[in-house]
């Protein structure tokens, strides 16, 4: 199964990346390669397979309910694009 | 400029160099080679130096670590505090991160100087170093192909003596694939093993940091300094440290050496087999064990890479939005137009189509026959080295199917450059070490890589039997011809 323009139009919607018209055509033919590809694992038998998450049957580490970093807010806002009072701007989102 | 560490750290010890006076080799070669290679993205001389004193000093007070003294450069995503970590991205371009990687850390603390960052594919995402923003690294051993990738200005800069060793990332084979495109040494570890801190993240379930370098033996100092429990990566794993270079002489009488009829099929370019079957041979004059084995889903494991690797982009790079750090678009009229037209400007063409195709197979409708196949089709890859693994202590193949290629013979086509990572993939999948060493150079005298993967924590045989082979032969201390000492 491949995709349409369409169907590009709605994930790159969903991905939050914008697509001018004129590398639509090409966006669409590589990704529809990349199917291509991936569609060689559909027709795989996997009943009673389990879904494999991760790498190491690991347990999830929990640690205590306790601060552990303190306020570096001035140090990682400083590679922000636009802050003012201590604030991220973005553009108005509420009217 | 040929020298192992292990060589430069007695040097040190013995004062016959100082760090300084090698501090200055490496960025008299690297102001040489850079303009052509390419393989570094920012170089701090000063720093460098500052580092190089203090650590001449550390010696002399006599509190000197494992690498004190030591110049290395790490791969553009591992965050460094003070310097740039662009990841090879315009996304990135002017980031400074806040803090530095435990990686970084860890090189710090074992005294070792930092020579600066090396050129990578756009966030990790790639096998040629063709999608970097900042311009494709060249190989040394012939300008007009590739170093692979996606840690390819790491590979370039040890194989051209710019730097005696560098870190990378490996998701599907980044340490490995330019190691063997370059004719150097590169070590994928177990997952967990090395944190994940600081890194910036591709593919959370596959990510591992590794070493390049030399000799199986300068690996496996490196490893020393790189592992260990990190409590900020949540899957680092909890296991006492192991002394890697004081296990270096393994046993090969023995040693049941499996050899996969998928890694030695059609596809694998004759000079390629060639140089890999050759070094099966020595190691059965040695007496190890040939053991034939099968991997049989092995075909399906670039498959199922492509699936579960960008659908786990798709979600990590969400984070780039122009907001907290990052590139932000000039013009927008909104809020969803500025994230859409930043992201348009700051990712490169290949870093967007693994977005999308992470965020298709992760859509409503499309998940389970995606995704949540993938990740079953993974544990079918994963069971046919538990099996292998029953029958022999470590497999042997090739890293790459082919040697080096030119620049500019797979970008038209991502498929064709996928399939170059067909024995890379599968390890990150299982989560296994794996590393590739130089074993000969095809008949356009381009390095072969050689493969040796083996179970979870298996690192200290791996290295073992790699610098076993590296002890009776010679091609890791070849130097490439472009690049002559």
């Amino acid at each position: 199964m491949s995709l349409s323009n369409d169907d590009v139009r709605r994930i790159a919607g969903l991905a939050r990346i914008a697509i001018t018209p004129e590398e639509s055509g090409e966006v669409l033919e590589r990704l529809n390669r990349m199917l291509a590809l991936i569609n060689e694992m559909r027709a795989v038998d996997t009943a009673g397979i389990e879904p494999m998450a991760h790498a190491l049957e690991l347990e999830q580490r929990l640690r205590e309910d306790k601060v552990t970093e303190d306020d570096q807010h001035k140090r990682y806002q400083a590679v922000a694009p636009a802050v003012e009072d201590d604030l991220y701007l973005v553009p108005k989102v509420i009217e | 400029m040929n020298a192992t560490l292990t060589e430069l750290s007695v040097a040190l010890r013995a004062k016959k160099v100082s760090s300084v006076e090698l501090t200055r080799a490496c960025l008299e070669r690297i102001g040489r080679l850079n303009g052509a290679l390419n393989a570094f993205i920012t170089v701090d001389e000063e720093r460098a130096l500052q580092e190089a004193q203090a650590a001449d000093q550390r010696r002399a007070r006599g509190d000197a670590a494992a690498l004190t003294g030591i110049p290395v450069a790490h791969k553009d995503l591992f965050c460094t505090r003070g310097m740039l970590t662009t990841c090879g991205s315009k996304m990135l371009a002017n980031f400074v991160s806040p803090y530095d990687a435990h990686v970084v850390e860890r090189f710090a603390q074992a005294g070792a100087v930092l020579l600066g960052k090396c050129n990578l594919d756009q966030f990790g995402m790639g096998s040629s170093n063709e999608n970097s923003h900042y311009g494709p690294v060249r190989n040394p051993w012939n300008r007009s192909l590739v170093p692979g990738g996606s840690s390819g200005g790491s590979a370039a800069a040890v194989a051209a003596r710019m730097a005696p060793a560098a870190t990378g990332t490996d998701t599907g084979g980044s340490t490995r694939q330019p190691a063997a495109l370059t004719g150097v040494c590169g070590l994928r570890p177990t997952y967990g093993l090395v944190s994940r801190y600081g890194i910036v993240a591709f593919a959370s379930s596959l990510d591992q940091a590794g070493p390049l370098a030399k000799s199986a033996a300068d690996l496996a100092l490196m490893l020393e300094v790189m592992a260990g429990f990190d409590a900020r990566d949540s899957t680092s794993v909890e296991r006492p440290a192991e002394d890697y270079s004081g296990r270096l002489g393994a046993e090969l009488k023995g040693l049941r050496i499996g050899l996969p009829k998928e890694y030695f099929g059609e596809g694998v370019e004759p000079g390629v087999r060639g140089a890999v079957e050759e070094a099966a041979r020595w190691f059965e004059s040695q007496g190890a064990l040939r053991v034939p084995i099968e991997l049989p889903n092995t075909r399906l494991a670039l498959p199922v890479y492509y699936v579960i690797a960008p659908a786990e982009a798709s979600s990590n790079l969400s984070r780039f939005d122009g907001v907290r750090y990052g590139h932000r678009a000039r013009e927008f009229s909104d809020l969803a137009e500025m994230y859409a037209k930043s992201r348009a400007e700051g990712f490169g063409a290949e870093v967007k189509r693994r977005i999308l195709v992470g965020t298709y197979v992760l859509s409503h409708g499309y998940y389970d026959a995606y995704y949540l196949q993938a990740q079953k089709v993974r544990r079918l890859v994963a069971r046919d080295f538990q099996q292998a693994f029953e029958r022999c202590d470590l497999i042997l193949g090739p890293t790459a199917p082919a040697t080096a290629f030119p620049i500019g013979a797979k970008s038209e086509d991502p498929v064709q450059m996928y399939l170059g990572d067909i024995f890379t993939v599968p390890a990150p999948l299982a989560g296994l070490p794996a590393l590739s060493i130089p074993c000969g150079f095809d008949a356009k005298g381009l390095p072969v890589g050689l493969q040796l993967t083996g179970p979870w924590f298996s690192e200290a045989r791996l290295l073992g039997v790699a610098h076993r082979y590296q002890q009776a032969t010679d091609w890791h201390l070849r130097v490439p011809r472009e690049t002559p000492l």
